[in-house]
């Protein structure tokens, strides 16, 4: 493909993310220290600012799929919540192509209500119609093979098992149309079987879809959906490249 | 394969330059007021399915399960006709106390019930926020859509109480909907406010209930709106104590509900008042939490 044929769908220009953690319990939490706190103006205890990632700059092209790698904690979640405009930026600026969308396993559904009520929820909160979703519904719950035990998809989601609730929650976010198409350790769960499915949908999605980026600590999974990878590191590009090469510096690295 | 690298952004072209020519948008950009309210619509079976999940989910572990949608109304009246109508005999010169009282204990529940879950509405959804994209306003409107359903069926158990003390159904009771309307789109735009102030300041949780307390015992729920004028109050000061919207709600439907139900003000200055609260909060509250659309994926 030559340069001037490539379309730009992501585009990540000097991006910072910083967002606040508020967190119980940390440092002293008496009464007397939390008023000296205020008395002295020092900043709350209970509220820290995580710097999550530090002026990122890449351009993903149409047809990628780029794989995201890097030690536990060190962004790459944060980084595709920012592509697709849930976390906001705090300098710098990401340009996208469309509506990105987050396809990830913590999307947290309602653990009350039972499985087909968390597939009309969760596919109504993607912008479906409720006729979309009636027509969607079953293929869904058929996709995730929650049923394949028995009638599960009637059960409250509490009662599932942790790779079968993952399960059907990627099956809700891979059941619709995507421009961008971000994934995040989604591959990762459940058993073989389901890996398998998951990746062939993932190429499907990806036939349909411009352009597909993947969080995975798979390096299986990395190197077979995606040609470039983008190595982070303490929230900034340690590499960019074909995933051949940068995993095997990746590897070098985390062998250390 | 495309080879790729980081240096190469297109001949030394800016990325920002770069974005603009090929069309891209910056995400997380705000939409305008009219898009907004066009995504917000197009979502709006989501907000039903939300607000039903909800109302499921909350009373999904009760063995009663939904009945506690009556049950919970008709508790409330119970415990106040056992403390004002049976152990104080509060009713002293006034004819009805009990109906009196349970139309003003259920309005402002109605509106305790949208803040309390309008503040958490953000905060306690964080999980959802950071996973799918959807105008975060659907949140706090289901909120307020299970309180705006559960008054509903708090009013059916009002007419009854009401019926039972022996006021006659009249063509005003008509105006009933219309007064729950109004006082929807005030509450609507009280849960949207304190949505966005919620996620920003966490610590107004602990003042709430406080703040509620303040405005119950300011409302003339639970003594007749006299008293008021009976303190000594007057002028400017009268004025101010009684524009409070959720008084102007409350004497409304009492005006609705109840035959000769003493009123601080004609229905003409009820109506008007009410009608500036509903637009003014509806509309300042939806336009206050849409400017922070984009910043609720933080926490």
């Amino acid at each position: 493909m030559a340069d001037n044929e490539r379309i730009p769908t992501v585009i990540a220009d000097q991006a910072h993310i910083i967002y606040r953690v508020h967190q119980a319990g940390g440092g002293s939490s008496s009464p007397l220290a939390s008023f000296k706190r205020l008395a002295t103006r020092t900043k709350s205890a209970n509220i820290r600012e995580v710097h999550a990632v530090k002026g990122v700059s890449f351009v993903a092209y149409k047809g990628e799929a780029i794989g995201l790698i890097g030690t536990n904690g060190s962004g790459k979640s944060t980084l595709l919540r920012a592509v697709a405009g849930l976390l906001p930026v705090s300098r710098g600026a990401i340009y996208a192509a469309g509506q990105p969308s987050l396809l990830g396993v913590n999307a947290a559904l309602m653990n009350d209500l039972p499985g087909d009520r968390n597939v009309e929820l969760g596919c109504l909160a993607m912008g479906m119609s409720p006729a979309e979703v009636k027509a969607k519904k079953n293929g869904i719950i058929e996709f995730s093979g929650i049923n394949d035990k028995g009638d599960f998809s009637s059960l409250p989601m509490r009662t599932y098992s942790s790779g079968m609730s993952a399960r059907l929650r990627f099956s809700i976010a891979a059941a619709k149309q995507h421009d961008v198409l971000l994934i995040d350790e989604a591959l990762a769960t459940g058993d073989a079987k389901f890996r398998k499915r998951s990746e062939a949908r993932v190429r499907e999605l990806r036939a349909q879809a411009g352009t597909v980026f993947l969080v995975s600590h798979s390096e299986q999974s990395i190197r077979d959906t995606c040609e470039r990878c983008i190595w982070l590191e303490a929230g900034e590009i340690r590499a960019d490249g074909p995933t051949n090469e940068v995993m095997k510096e990746y590897e070098a690295f985390a062998r250390r | 394969m495309p080879e790729t690298a980081v240096a190469e952004t297109d001949a030394g072209l800016s990325l920002k330059e770069l974005a603009r020519r090929n069309g891209l948008s910056a995400s997380g950009r705000l939409p305008s007021l009219p898009e907004y309210t066009r995504q917000l619509w197009a979502y709006r079976h989501f907000i039903r399915a939300h607000s039903s999940a909800k109302m499921t989910s909350a009373l999904g572990n009760t063995k009663l399960g939904a009945v506690w949608q009556v049950l919970t109304p008709v508790i409330n009246a119970a415990v106040y006709y056992v403390i004002f109508g049976v152990i104080l005999q509060a009713h002293g010169d006034m004819d009805n106390f009990i109906a009196y009282l349970c139309v003003g204990v259920f309005t402002f529940q109605f509106t305790q019930s949208v803040v309390q879950s309008g503040t958490n509405a953000i905060t306690s959804n964080l999980g959802l926020i950071r996973a799918l994209h959807f105008p975060r306003a659907s949140l706090p409107l289901s909120a307020a859509l299970v309180e705006i359903r559960n008054f509903m069926v708090a009013l059916v158990v009002l007419s009854g109480i009401v019926l039972v003390t022996r006021e006659p159904i009249t063509a005003e009771w008509l105006i009933v909907p219309v007064v729950l309307v109004l006082h929807s789109f005030f509450n609507v735009g009280l849960g949207l406010f304190m949505a966005r102030y919620g996620s920003k300041v966490r610590d107004v949780k602990q003042l709430i209930p406080f703040i509620m307390r303040f405005w119950l015992y300011g409302s003339a729920v639970l003594y007749p709106v006299t008293r008021f004028e009976n303190a000594g109050l007057s002028g400017w000061q009268l004025q101010v104590v009684e524009a409070n919207p959720l008084l102007v709600y409350i004497e409304l439907m009492r005006h609705a509900l109840l035959e000769g139900a003493p009123r601080a003000n004609t229905p003409t200055v009820l109506w008007i008042e009410a009608v500036a609260w509903s637009l003014a909060v509806g509309i300042g509250g939806f336009v206050y939490f849409w400017r922070g659309e984009k910043g609720y994926g933080r926490g």
